[in-house]
């Protein structure tokens, strides 16, 4: 189908997007990739009256690593992850986490900052950003706000960012030169979204673990992280029964929402495996196996 | 709106409404029906055109984004007295199309491929990734490989 009537904007600045948004309330849409909100236009599921482009502002295309965080900004598109962006496993955890979002054209529009607006259940960013604690910048009319990944994201395709507001940038903690990561995803063919999938990161000091991390996404009606199974390693070495163990315990903490292609139960036996294979993976990293 | 871009080297200008996507802009408005329109949502890579110098999908572009950017499609390929390009030469003889349909959406994400890295042959995981970009529903993908192996070799070697 082809989309509905809508007046078109290019912005150059934050600034002169927020002010544009505020023209058109509730009824204006950012476009940053399009590769989510024009198929959502184009099956008329979406019928904004303004879209506002903000392709033009070059300074959301900036990646920067300082003082402990990585700043991406909201027009970093999801190829450029592909080499790592940072020394920092980090680096290593967005690089092998971009391969899995759709294919190279696709990754070759889209971005990070649209995908965690988007906020489709089963997506791979907001998964890693819910794991790490990602710090989401918002520009609204009132000024600038930051909102932790862990309250940002509500339900399917909602988010704490209100009408009128732009996601700017994304900050992400650097994990430390001890860590490892790991990603696990289950699908049903290359290009469709995950059924279900899971990130993993874990620290080690002296052969023990300090840190874990685990996200998890399509077990609940927004990514989450499975915070018992992560203290449930604290402590452990690093060990293929541990992580099992610590796969079983994330299923506890899951309550996934029915749906056609995978139902209740066996998304919830696929959870516990795919956390505990992304664990093994975080530790093969770790040991420089991966 | 009116906007000014650059299609096959060409300056084009065109005047369209804001929802026009580049798809339609090409096909309806500037009369190159060789880039197909299968799904409309980004999945089948029929539509697939070069912006800029990269592969993307025109179903999921607006035409008004395109101002002052070079387009290529699948009709700057053959050389102007008809000769078929290296790549569409190779599809032939491999056998990389039956019905055609969505040949134009391999063509044009190939080239962009080959154009940024003619290695990319090399690497049978990379070469894959690539292709799985596009939907054929005839040939089972392997006479397009193969296509695309011989036209990298047969691009190396005129150049
Ligand atoms: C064939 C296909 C396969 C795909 N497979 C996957 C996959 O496996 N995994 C996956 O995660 N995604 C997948 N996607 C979706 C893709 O990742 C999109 O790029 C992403 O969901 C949205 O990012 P975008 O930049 O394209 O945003 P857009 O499509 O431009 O926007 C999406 C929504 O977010 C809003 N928005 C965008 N940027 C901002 C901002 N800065 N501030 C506020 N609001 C904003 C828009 O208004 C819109 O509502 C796929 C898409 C296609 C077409
Ligand atoms: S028509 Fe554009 S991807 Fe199918
Ligand atoms: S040749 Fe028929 S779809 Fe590919």
């Amino acid at each position: 189908m082809k989309p509905a009537p809508f007046d078109y904007r290019a912005v150059g600045s934050p600034q002169e997007a927020v002010s544009a948004l505020a023209e058109r309330p509730g009824e204006a849409r950012v476009l940053a990739g399009g590769q989510s909100l024009v198929l959502e236009m184009n099956y008329r599921r979406e019928r904004p009256k303004l879209l506002v482009d903000i392709n033009g502002i070059s300074e959301l295309e900036r990646i920067e690593e300082e003082g402990g965080v990585l700043w991406v900004g909201a027009l970093v598109r999801h190829r450029d992850f592909e080499e790592p962006v940072s020394a920092d496993p980090l680096g290593r955890l967005l690089s092998r986490v971009s391969r899995y979002i759709g294919h190279p054209p696709i990754r070759t529009r889209g971005t990070m900052a649209g995908s965690l607006a988007y906020a489709h259940p089963v997506a791979e960013w907001p998964a890693v950003a819910v794991a790490l604690d990602a710090g989401i910048e918002l520009l609204g009319p009132d000024g600038p706000r930051a909102v932790s990944a862990g309250d940002f994201f509500l339900r399917p395709f909602a988010t704490a960012c209100r009408p009128g507001e732009m996601i700017t940038g994304v900050r992400l903690p650097l994990l430390g030169e001890n860590s490892g990561v790991g990603f696990a995803e289950q699908r049903r063919t290359q290009a469709s979204f995950a059924l279900v999938a899971a990130v993993a990161t874990l620290t080690v000091e002296d052969g023990t673990i300090t840190a874990a991390r685990i996200g998890l996404a399509g077990v609940a009606g927004r990514p989450i992280r499975a915070r018992e199974a992560e203290e449930y390693l604290l402590g452990s070495p690093l060990s293929a029964e541990a992580f099992a163990e610590a796969g079983r315990r994330a299923v506890r903490e899951t309550d996934p929402l029915p749906e056609p292609h995978a139902g209740v139960a066996y998304r919830r036996h696929a959870v516990g495996v795919l956390a505990g294979r992304a664990l093994e993976q975080a530790a093969a990293d770790l040991e420089g196996r991966a | 709106m009116k906007i000014e871009l650059e299609v096959n080297g060409k300056k084009r200008e065109l005047n369209i409404e804001p929802r026009r996507t580049l798809a339609d802009a090409l096909r309806e408005d500037l009369g190159l029906t060789g880039t197909h329109l299968g799904c409309e949502h980004g999945v089948c890579g029929a539509c697939t055109v070069i912006l800029d110098g990269k592969a993307v999908r025109s179903c999921l572009m607006f035409a008004a984004q395109c101002g002052g950017r070079e387009v290529r499609t699948v009709e700057s390929l053959a050389a102007d007295d008809g000769t078929p390009h290296p790549l569409q030469a190779a599809f032939v003889a491999e056998h990389g199309l039956q019905c055609g349909f969505c040949t134009p959406g391999f063509l044009m994400l190939v080239t962009a491929a080959l154009e940024g890295d003619p290695d990319i042959v090399e690497d049978e995981e990379r070469l894959r990734e690539l292709l799985t970009s596009n939907l054929c529903r005839c040939t089972g993908y392997e006479g397009i490989r193969r296509a695309v192996v011989r036209a990298a070799g047969d691009m190396k070697a005129f150049s």
